[in-house]
């Protein structure tokens, strides 16, 4: 397992309540199984006040600052002809990346849950290698390959191509931080889903892409929401590795957290809060759907059919 | 055509879609980190080690796993209390709390740097409280703990919440009817059971802060040999073109990591273990 | 369309699932493929339809190789244990599923395709629930309107994979008989697998047991029930007794002891007797082939099933009796077979 999966894999987890519903526990849980009153207040308030304190008010913080100097001032930095260009250039490499992702997802996932094969278990753990990489050596490798000194740094040098310090090396690196989330989020649903349903389809006279379209997809088209919106979030939210291949060109590689380091350090507080809680907005809207879709996730699964 | 399609099978497309699967995955991922490793084989292993071993950057690298360990116990403790929490007890908010739970997995790491740092600056909400005490957070190693406190909440609490769900109740109930005090029952039957997630989600945790950039830079005061993480003296050295020591100090984090997956790998195969034996 | 097998083999790893199986089915028969799990019954099934590849040996419809194609080709109906419905689709789209994805070419009108499948929805008496999902119909209902799906292709032979093996016993003995009257209507080539042998012998023509990836024999229900070949399927098929003998000049022992009855002539030494459980006719204690003490008696319907504790060899039988014979436990009785059959002992 890697260390996003336990975003993506905690399903069951996700309301606690089912917990509680399992033994007589529906009101108050069974006397036996339960610690004296004043134990509990205490742990709840370190839950509470824990969560409080490190999640909750850095949020909070965003948004405060971000309008500390009022609306007009707000909307000043976001309407600022930099700040544009980062939110086009952040969501043109998020479209990219979610894209080439998807359809790599659906392909690898095919090959994997509809087939038997050994190394199976080694292939899944080489796409989920992304994840245990951390950004910075993500960023670095591309500038390895393509940097000046890189492998492929002479060879584009003489072609005239630009791949570092210009869009393609963002959306390269932005692809190698993403690449497993659509893959991870498909390979169990389809191996749980079985091949049946397409070895009837196939039984009945329809090609592969029929089959693939027709049957598979349907099924598994919470799935594809979920890969994406995970894949999506990350591929907005990338700081680490596109800083290293960015070059931080002003108006032309920022994304926009790039942008929000580059106002902070220039003290523009305001205008990086600015773009700060768009971010924010956009981790809370893909929770949000996240835990919607889990929801569907677990439901579509319920009534098997049998 | 011959009846020897051994490897046939009744699903079109295997070839197809596993070929265009290695390819993608060679070229985004594959060759990329092997241009990392092969770049290392140009150092002779003396300069190899004498990179790694500089003063500057052993200290990059104790501050980075020691700080990441620190963080990923003292998550380990609060991950605890929060599951139990979620899972055990009904209060108001709770599923509000149990969703919040999720949030420094899903923040822009560069949103949760500068919100930190903006918090725990002297000035700041958190930060005025703490100077007055004349504890200083922002901009030293103290700073780079909170951080990788930070991004590690998740990690133990959703390794662990789907196994303290799962627990089968009449194992404490046996426990009580035995005698056991409830402390005992928690600390000598619960407890140990959850082990194996408790230590996956700290691996998790561990291994997350380890390669940690975004969050942890804002905050850092970035100050060679006290407070620069190992990743930032990667970016540096990028940015002297010193490739070679980049690429140094990046295998020892890469390696590092894969042991930590490893390990994490090898704790949920006994929690399987272990599950399939309690059940 | 009539079938041939040649030759068959075909393993999964260390596991032999089929054995150099040898099979002729005749166009228009309804063939039944028994055995227990591992038999090899189900992947002789799926090789046939396309759905899975033997590693030697040949398939041939109406005497072309059928390997040369993919199941798509062969033009086979096949229904599955559960059922594959496509469970995002309504019945009706379902059902249709195999006309609508033709090439253009062949493919026929909406009009057309409409109307085949109202026909066929009325032929398993289910049209009234064309609109509704896979998840809202019972299994029976399930199982039907996959046949239905199967049927709408027009294949040459009907294949099903344990139809009724997921669905509840009455059920099952509903679908059954409705299976036989289809098959009597449309008349089409058909092999279903199945390790119920009752489901086997009422309605197939012919049926093929099978153990360990062989084919053990091939006859009709009555060949197969009154005459079996070998001792897998006496045992297999209805209930019977199974004792350990010697046979040796000229005669059957137990335990040492002379049964009284002739070798069936077909093996000497260490052999197995099998006799059905209501071949056993009951005589005065001392005059027949066995003696023994009665242990436990259950009367149900017209039958008395009775535990016997023989003398020899301390064996425990069970013996069907009609049910007037009142026995009693405790009672002793001598027990002589009508008919049985003895094999050879451990092959």
């Amino acid at each position: 397992m890697s260390i996003e999966m336990t975003f993506q894999q905690r399903r069951t987890g996700s309301f606690a309540e089912r917990a509680g519903g399992r033994s007589s526990a529906h009101a108050e849980p069974v006397n036996l199984r339960t610690e004296p009153r004043g134990v509990r207040i205490v742990i709840v308030a370190m839950a509470v006040i824990f969560l409080s304190l490190f999640v909750v008010l850095p949020l909070v913080v965003v948004f405060a600052q971000a309008f500390s100097h009022g609306v007009g001032a707000y909307l000043a930095a976001l309407t600022d002809p930099e700040a544009l260009a980062a939110i086009r250039l952040t969501l043109l490499v998020a479209a990219i990346s979610v894209t080439i992702n998807l359809v790599f997802g659906l392909i690898a996932a095919w090959a994997i849950a509809k087939f038997d094969f050994s190394g199976k278990t080694l292939l899944i753990s080489l796409i989920d290698l992304p994840f245990s990489v951390s950004p910075v050596i993500s960023g670095l490798v591309f500038v390895l390959l393509f940097g000046a000194q890189g492998f492929f740094g002479p060879w584009l040098a003489s072609h005239d191509i630009r791949l570092l310090f210009a869009v393609p090396g963002i959306a390269l690196a932005t692809l190698f931080v993403t690449f497993p989330f659509v893959a991870r989020a498909l390979i169990p649903l389809m191996q749980e889903q079985g091949t049946q349903e397409e070895e009837a389809a196939i039984s009945l006279g329809a090609s592969g892409l029929q089959t693939f379209f027709r049957v598979t997809l349907p099924n598994i088209k919470w799935g594809v929401l979920y890969g994406v919106l995970l894949c999506n979030a990350r591929a907005m939210g990338e700081f680490g590795a596109v800083s290293v291949v960015s070059g931080h060109i002003r108006g032309e590689t920022n994304t926009m957290p790039l942008l929000v380091e580059i106002l902070y350090n220039e003290y523009q507080f305001v205008a990086s809060f600015a773009i700060a809680s768009l971010l924010a907005m956009l981790a809370l809207i893909t929770l949000i759907v996240k835990t919607i879709l889990e929801r569907h996730l677990d439901e579509g699964q319920l009534p098997h059919e049998h | 055509m011959s009846t020897s399609a051994a490897r046939r099978s009744s699903l079109p497309g295997f070839g197809l879609t596993m070929g265009l699967t290695l390819t993608w995955l060679s070229v985004i991922v594959l060759i990329p980190l092997a241009g990392l490793f092969l770049k290392t084989l140009e150092l002779s292993p003396d300069q190899f080690w004498s990179i790694v071993t500089s003063r500057r950057t052993l200290n990059a690298l104790r501050i980075s796993f020691g700080l990441a360990f620190a963080a990923a116990v003292v998550n380990l403790v609060m991950g605890t209390i929060i599951v139990w929490a979620l899972v055990r007890y009904r209060f108001p908010g709770r599923r509000l709390f149990d969703a919040i739970v999720d949030i420094p997995f899903a923040l822009p790491t560069a949103v949760a740097g500068v919100a930190l740092t903006s918090l725990f600056a002297e000035k700041g909400w958190l930060g005025a409280p703490l100077a007055a005490l004349g504890i200083k957070v922002a901009f030293t190693p103290i700073g780079i703990f909170v951080a990788m406190i930070f991004i590690g909440i998740p990690f133990v609490v959703r390794t662990v919440q789907p196994v303290l769900i799962d627990l089968d109740p009449e194992i404490e109930e046996a426990a009580a009817s035995l005698g056991a005090s409830r402390w005992h029952t928690i600390t000598k039957v619960i407890l140990p059971s959850l082990v194996p997630a408790l230590l996956t989600g700290l691996a998790l945790a561990f291994a997350r802060a380890v390669g940690e950039y975004g969050s942890v830079i804002f905050i850092a005061g970035n100050l060679p040999n006290v407070s620069e993480i190992a990743p930032l003296l990667i970016v540096i050295r990028l940015s002297e073109f010193r490739y070679a020591d980049a690429t140094a100090i990046a295998v020892v984090m890469l390696l590092a990591s894969f042991v930590i997956i490893f390990a994490v790998n090898r704790l949920q195969r006994w929690a399987e273990i272990r599950g399939q034996a309690t059940s | 369309m009539s079938i041939e097998v040649r030759s068959l083999t075909k393993t999964f790893g260390a596991f032999t699932a089929l054995d150099g199986v040898d099979l002729k089915v005749a166009k228009g028969e309804l063939l039944a493929l028994l055995g227990p799990s591992g038999s090899g019954k189900t992947t002789l099934l799926r090789i046939i339809a396309g759905l899975d590849w033997p590693d030697s040996g040949e398939v041939a419809f109406d005497g072309e190789n059928a390997l040369a194609r993919g199941a798509g080709e062969r033009h086979v109906g096949f229904v599955f244990q559960h059922y594959a419905l496509f469970r995002h689709m309504t019945v009706f789209e379902n059902v249709a599923f195999g006309l609508r994805v033709q090439p253009r070419a062949v493919r026929k009108s909406e009009a057309a395709i409409r109307a085949r499948v109202k026909e066929l929805l009325d032929l398993v008496q289910l049209d009234w629930l064309a609109g509704r999902y896979p998840h809202q119909l019972s299994g029976g209902q399930r199982q039907r309107i996959a046949l239905a799906r199967a049927l709408a292709i027009e294949p040459r032979i009907l294949l099903l994979d344990e139809p009724f093996g997921a669905l509840d016993a009455k059920v099952r003995k509903e679908l059954r008989q409705w299976l036989r009257s289809l098959h009597h209507e449309i008349n089409l080539t058909s092999i279903f697998v199945t390790h119920d042998q009752e489901e086997a012998l009422e309605v197939a023509n012919r049926v093929v047991v099978m153990d360990k990836g062989r084919i053990e024999q091939v006859g009709t229900p009555d060949e197969v029930y009154d005459r079996p070949a070998t001792a897998f399927v006496h045992g297999f098929i209805g209930e019977s007794i199974e004792l350990p003998v010697q046979v040796g000049d000229g005669a059957v022992r137990l335990d040492g002891k002379a049964l009284g009855i002739a070798p069936d002539g077909v093996t000497s030494g260490p052999s197995r007797l099998f006799i059905r459980r209501h071949d056993m006719q009951l005589c005065a204690a001392g005059s027949g082939a066995f003696e023994g003490a009665v242990t436990h008696v259950r009367t149900f319907g017209p039958i008395q099933r009775a535990e016997v504790k023989l003398a020899q060899a301390q064996a425990a039988i069970e013996i069907d009796a009609p049910r007037d014979n009142q026995l009693r436990v405790g009672d002793i009785v001598g027990l002589t077979p009508r008919r049985y059959r003895i094999f050879a002992a451990a092959e």
